[in-house]
């Protein structure tokens, strides 16, 4: 029986592809335009603005206060209440951006604020200006408690982004859910998405890692 | 939006969510306790001597962070039956729950363990104690320290992961907001609502953590 399964298995590698594609695609576009919101918003909320520091913080707890599958229940239904509908594709990326975007923001703020107060004071009385104290002192010294997190949570948007399959992307989860209505084998089914979700996250993890043990070794050596 | 936002129909459905309130703390903490156990003993298999029983434990927790929970919860719910195991859904759900935090509080408490000198093992084994009361009287006391923040927020995490479990037709919050809005066909009122009920959660915990961090400051203070 399971030769026969697997048969069938293979016969639906097509569908599963379609599906590593669309996962790539949702999660590649939230992380670049999350990447780039949230550096923005981290950069604001280590600085000095007392309102907006709080606005984002509120937003920010919002959000991770909240289960992504309740949030993009919240963009897909009701928002075509307030008369923007929208196709379950950019609901997808629009949901999983703003996730990537909280969660970078509080990982950019965190390695801004970890950089010695002393830096800031030596940029201002070096003459430096606010942009370049914060692009030739703060920031290169902040990348260094920044990137190991970041690749790390890279990695918890890709495995959030198969949430999105019950709005009906059909992304390598649905693939699998959708298999496993005609291939009545779960293990194999969903052991074959496991695999594909694993090819992506695996080396990530271990990059991340390894950032990690290389900054710790640079931060020491100074 | 808001003015044609209906609180009586929230009102009327506030015993479905008092029960599934309930529903999601004890689901959540049934799996916060197997995936402590599960974490203390992977953890202690990935430290142990013998390098299968370290490999088998590497396997396990590699697998389970690359690959998404709601991935491991379709493969549990649709393998184990083909395997002839018949669990009932909730079992399912705490099963997928547990194994999959199991795997980060693996890594949160080796990291904790690790943290710790290695001249107070040392200083542990020349003062004539055995295995369990190092762990017990040295190493768990100062671990306990470093780990306690990490966990409580892959606790967080737990909570916001358990409304996946909506998905394979368990009664909790998720699902409540599921259901008024598809009864009601009011989307907004019942998806809003569940949100409100996991901030409550969340700013609990969050308040907690932020509390026992003060703590620790203060107990390092002196």
């Amino acid at each position: 029986m399971w030769g026969f399964y697997f048969g069938q298995l293979i016969d639906s590698l097509p569908i599963f592809l379609k599906g590593l594609w669309m996962t790539v695609s949702v999660s590649g576009l939230s992380l670049v335009a999350g990447s780039l919101i949230g550096f923005y918003w981290g950069i604001i909320r280590g600085g000095k603005g007392r309102i907006l520091r709080r606005l984002i913080g509120a937003w920010v707890d919002l959000i991770r206060g909240t289960p992504f599958l309740v949030q993009i229940f919240v963009i897909f239904f009701i928002f075509p209440e307030a008369g923007i509908q929208l196709e379950a594709f950019p609901a997808a990326v629009i949901a999983l951006t703003n996730l990537a975007a909280c969660f970078i923001c509080e990982i950019v703020a965190g390695g801004i604020q970890a950089v010695p107060s002393g830096q800031r004071e030596a940029a201002i009385a070096s003459g430096l200006s606010a942009y370049h104290r914060f692009r030739y002192v703060i920031l290169p010294q902040a990348m260094r408690t920044i990137l190991p997190p970041l690749v790390g949570q890279y990695v918890l948007i890709i495995k959030d982004s198969s949430i999105v399959s019950v709005i009906g992307v059909i992304d390598v989860t649905r693939a699998g859910w959708l298999t496993v209505q005609r291939i009545p084998e779960g293990i194999m089914v969903f052991g074959m998405v496991g695999i594909l979700y694993f090819v992506i996250c695996y080396p990530l993890i271990q990059l991340s890692s390894n950032l990690e043990k290389r900054m710790t070794v640079v931060a020491t050596r100074l | 939006m808001l003015e044609t936002f209906n609180f009586r129909v929230i009102l009327e459905y506030m015993p479905l969510y008092f029960k599934c309130f309930s529903a999601t703390l004890w689901l959540s903490g049934a799996g916060l306790a197997g995936a402590l156990l599960v974490g203390t003993v992977a953890c202690a298999m990935r430290l142990s001597q013998s390098r299968t029983v370290s490999l088998i434990a590497g396997v396990y927790i590699e697998s389970m962070r690359s690959t998404p929970l709601l991935a491991q919860l379709y493969f549990f719910y649709f393998g184990l039956p083909s395997l002839g195991i018949m669990f009932s859904e909730e079992v399912t759900g705490i099963f997928a729950l547990a194994l999959n935090s199991g795997a980060y509080m693996a890594e949160i408490i080796r990291a904790g363990i690790q943290s710790i000198p290695h001249g107070q093992i040392e200083a542990g084994i020349a003062s004539g104690l055995n295995y369990f009361r190092r762990m017990r009287y040295i190493i768990l006391p100062q671990a306990l320290g470093v780990t306690i923040l990490p966990l409580l927020g892959q606790s967080i995490v737990l909570v916001k992961d358990s409304s996946l479990l909506s998905l394979i037709s368990i009664m909790e919050l998720t699902r409540a907001g599921q259901m008024l809005s598809s009864e009601r066909f009011m989307p907004a009122e019942g998806f809003l609502t569940t949100a409100a009920f996991y901030l409550i959660i969340y700013y609990i915990l969050k308040g907690f953590s932020s509390w026992v961090q003060k703590r620790l400051i203060f107990r390092e203070a002196y």
